[in-house]
C-alpha cells in the first residue's frame, strides 16, 4: 500500500520516502483517483521517483493506469550528467502518435459517402497483425527513413513540408540508424506505412464543441462544419524491437538485482549505452513520423478519389511514448533535462522555440484521443504544465479494466449496434477487435481533459466526435 | 536441466483436471496477463506461446501448413521464455507467421530449440488486437512438484 496525501482539489503527494529521491505528484480528480490507487500506479510513480538523476518530483498524468516499469501517464525529467534513461519510461511502442487534419469537406457532403470513403480507406491504409504496409522498401531506404523520419516521406512523394513543419520536432528526431539492430529493422521493413491493431485507429469526425474561439482559430478549427481526421499509431515492431533490444543490453551491463521491477533498467543518459539507446529511440520515433505522413498522404487521395476536391491540412502531430532533452526552469534557473514522457503528451505554452511559428504566440495544440467511439479533444499547452509537470499533460481515456475482461463481457457486435445509435460508422478486421477496444474499458476522457483543464496543464479549445472509424 | 515435450504428447494427454487447461488469462488494467502452465518447463512455454497468439487470433483455427525452426538463448530461465516469445512475434512481423502449435521444445541450460507450425496472416486469417512486445513486468516462472507455472504480462 503506497501513503498518499490530497494537497488540493486535484492534486495527490506521495511523500519522500525510502529510498525516493524526490516525492511524486499526481494530477487527478476523486474520481479518477479511486480508479489510479486500485492498481500498481502508486507503487509504480514511486519506483520512478528512486531513480538516479531524477528532478522535482515523479508526475503522475490524470489519465494513469498500471503500465511495466513507468506507469502509463508517466512523466520523469533526469539531469543529464546524473541521471538516467531508460527504454521502459518511454514504452515499447516508441512514438506512438497522434496526427489531427483538418479539412474543408462539410458534414452534409461527408455523410453523403461516408460507407464508400471508409471502405476505401481500409483498402488503402494498410491495418491488422501481421500484415504490413503496401510499400515495399529495402534496407537503405530504412536506413534513410529511420535517419529523416516525415522529412523522407515527404521528400518521396508522400505529402508536403507543411505536414512535417506542424509536426513535434519537425517531424525528424536527431537519430543514428546504426544504433538500431538488424532485427529491428527487419521488423520494419515489411510495416512500413502500416497502421497497426489494438488501440491505434484513423477516425473522421466533427468538431461539436469549441471552447475557446480564439485558440480554435489559431489551429484552424474554428468551423464546425467540416470533418477532421485523427491517425493514431507508432512506430510497429521496429519500435518495440529497439526497445527489447536495449533492456536486454542494459540488463547485461548494469544487472537488475537492485531493481524493484525489471523493466526500470535503465542506463546512464551520458553513457555511451545510453546515447545509443537515445539516438535508436529517435530512429523509431523517425519510423512512426514517416508511417503517419504516408498514411496522411493515402487519406488525401481516398478523400480525392470520393469527393473530388478536398483540402487537408496536418493541424499537428504529437509524441506521446518519448524522451527527449529540452529546457526547463528548475529552482529558478534553466536546465537541460532528459524528459520521459509514457502515455503523456508535451503541452508547451506560448513562446517556446520547439512549437511551430504559426502556434508559437498561443501554445501548442495538443491532440488527446479517446477510446473508439467517444469524443477526442484538442488542448493548448501552458506555462504552468511547463512550471507543475515539466510541460505535459494526459494523452488519452486510459484504461480501466482488461481486454480479457472485456471480451468475456462485451460483444463487437453490441458496440458496433451501440455505436451505430449514435451515428458512428466502424469498420474493423474483426468483431473481437471491436469489442477489446470498447469504450467501457476505457476512463472516462471528458474527466481526464477536465482535470487538465481546471490543474491548467492543458486547456480545453475543442471538442471532436466520431462519425466514422477504422481500426486494424 | 533438461526437459523435452513434444506437442504432439501434450495433445495426446488425457483431458484430466490437472491438464486440461494450458493457460489462463488474469486480470489487468491494460495489458494482457496470462499463466501458461506445463508438466515441464518445455510444456508451460509451449503453452505461453500458445497464450500469447491467443490474444490475436485463436491458434486451434490456424492450419499447421509451414513450419519453423527456432533456436534462441537467455541468460535466466525468465530471459530465455521472454527470447522465446519475441522470436514468434519476429516471425508474425517479419512473415505474418501465425502459431498453430509448437510441434517440439527442447530447453537445455540457456538454450531453447523448437519446430513450430502455422500458417501465413495472408492466407485469410482474421486476427484482432495486438501483442507489440513481451515484458518482463510481473513475469515469473513457478516449480512444483509435476508442475510448472509461467507468467507473462505483454504489452498490447
Amino acid at each position: 500500500m503506497v501513503e498518499f496525501n490530497k494537497i488540493s482539489g486535484n492534486v495527490w503527494n506521495i511523500p519522500k520516502s525510502g529510498k525516493m529521491l524526490v516525492p511524486a505528484t499526481i494530477y487527478a480528480s476523486e474520481r479518477l483517483m479511486d480508479t489510479i490507487k486500485q492498481d500498481k500506479t502508486l507503487e509504480q510513480a514511486r519506483n520512478v521517483a528512486c531513480l538516479k538523476g531524477i528532478q522535482k518530483s515523479a508526475y503522475v498524468m490524470p489519465d494513469a493506469h498500471q503500465g511495466y516499469g513507468f506507469p502509463i501517464g508517466g512523466v520523469a525529467a533526469f539531469d543529464p550528467d546524473e541521471g538516467i534513461i531508460s527504454p521502459g519510461g518511454v514504452g515499447y511502442d516508441i512514438n506512438c502518435s497522434v496526427r489531427l487534419l483538418k479539412t474543408n469537406l462539410s458534414v452534409e457532403e461527408f455523410m453523403k459517402k461516408r460507407h464508400d470513403l471508409i471502405e476505401a480507406l481500409f483498402v488503402n491504409v494498410p491495418s491488422g497483425v501481421g500484415r504490413g504496409g503496401k510499400t515495399r522498401v529495402d534496407r537503405n531506404v530504412i536506413m534513410e527513413v529511420l535517419s529523416k523520419g516525415a522529412q523522407w516521406a515527404v521528400e518521396e512523394g508522400f505529402g508536403r513540408k507543411d505536414d512535417y513543419l506542424r509536426t513535434e520536432e519537425n517531424g525528424k528526431m536527431s537519430a543514428d540508424p546504426h544504433a538500431v539492430s538488424d532485427r529491428a529493422i527487419s521488423r520494419g521493413l515489411p510495416q512500413l506505412g502500416s497502421l497497426g491493431a489494438g488501440n491505434h485507429f484513423l477516425e473522421i469526425q466533427k468538431i461539436d464543441q469549441i471552447y475557446d474561439e480564439k485558440i480554435a482559430k489559431a489551429f484552424g478549427l474554428q468551423d464546425k462544419d467540416n470533418v477532421t481526421v485523427m491517425i493514431h499509431c507508432g512506430s510497429r515492431g521496429l519500435g518495440h524491437q529497439v526497445a527489447s533490444d536495449y533492456i536486454k543490453e542494459m540488463e547485461d551491463k548494469y544487472g537488475f538485482k537492485d531493481l524493484p521491477d525489471r523493466e526500470l533498467i535503465n542506463a546512464p543518459i551520458n553513457s555511451d549505452l545510453g546515447q545509443r539507446y537515445y539516438r535508436a529511440m529517435g530512429a523509431g520515433a523517425n519510423f512512426a513520423f514517416a508511417n503517419k505522413q504516408m498514411i496522411t498522404h493515402w487519406v488525401r487521395e481516398v478523400f480525392e478519389k470520393i469527393y473530388g476536391s478536398v483540402e487537408i491540412d496536418v493541424v499537428y502531430d504529437v509524441c506521446h511514448n518519448i524522451a527527449k532533452m529540452e529546457k526547463h526552469k528548475i529552482d529558478g534557473k534553466l536546465k537541460q533535462v532528459c524528459v520521459h514522457r509514457k502515455g503523456a503528451t508535451r503541452s508547451f505554452g506560448p513562446g517556446r522555440e520547439e512549437i511551430p511559428d504559426v502556434y508559437r504566440s498561443v501554445g501548442q495544440p495538443v491532440i488527446i484521443p479517446g477510446s473508439m467511439g467517444t469524443a477526442s479533444f484538442v488542448l493548448v499547452g501552458t506555462k504552468t504544465a511547463e512550471e507543475i509537470t515539466f510541460g505535459s499533460t494526459a494523452h488519452g481515456a486510459g484504461r480501466v479494466s482488461s481486454r480479457s475482461a472485456a471480451l468475456q463481457n462485451i460483444s463487437g457486435e453490441h458496440v458496433k449496434n451501440e455505436l451505430a445509435k449514435k451515428g458512428i460508422e466502424i469498420k474493423a478486421t474483426s468483431w473481437k477487435s471491436i469489442a477489446e477496444e470498447a469504450p467501457e474499458v476505457y476512463k472516462d476522457i471528458d474527466e481526464v481533459v477536465r482535470v487538465s483543464h481546471e490543474v491548467g496543464i492543458g486547456n480545453l479549445v475543442v471538442r471532436v466526435v466520431p462519425l466514422s472509424v477504422m481500426k486494424g | 536441466m533438461f526437459c523435452y515435450a513434444p506437442i504432439n504428447y501434450i495433445n495426446l494427454m488425457p483431458q484430466t483436471e490437472n491438464m486440461a487447461e494450458k493457460y489462463k488469462f488474469l486480470q489487468h488494467t491494460a495489458d494482457a496477463k496470462f499463466q501458461a502452465f506445463g508438466k515441464t518447463l518445455g510444456e508451460a512455454f509451449a503453452n505461453a506461446a500458445l497464450a500469447m497468439f491467443a490474444v490475436m487470433f485463436d491458434p486451434a483455427d490456424v492450419k499447421p501448413k509451414i513450419e519453423r525452426e527456432i533456436k534462441t538463448e537467455g541468460k535466466d530461465e525468465k530471459a530465455l521464455l521472454y527470447n522465446w516469445l519475441e522470436e514468434l512475434l519476429y516471425l508474425l512481423d517479419t512473415e505474418g507467421f501465425l502459431l498453430s502449435r509448437v510441434k517440439k521444445i527442447t530447453i537445455k541450460g540457456k538454450v531453447l530449440e523448437a519446430v513450430v507450425a502455422g500458417d501465413l496472416v495472408a492466407n485469410g486469417y482474421k486476427t484482432h488486437g495486438d501483442v507489440k512486445a513481451v515484458t518482463y513486468n510481473e513475469m515469473d516462472i513457478k516449480k512444483e512438484k509435476d508442475k510448472v507455472i509461467a507468467q507473462v504480462v505483454v504489452d498490447i
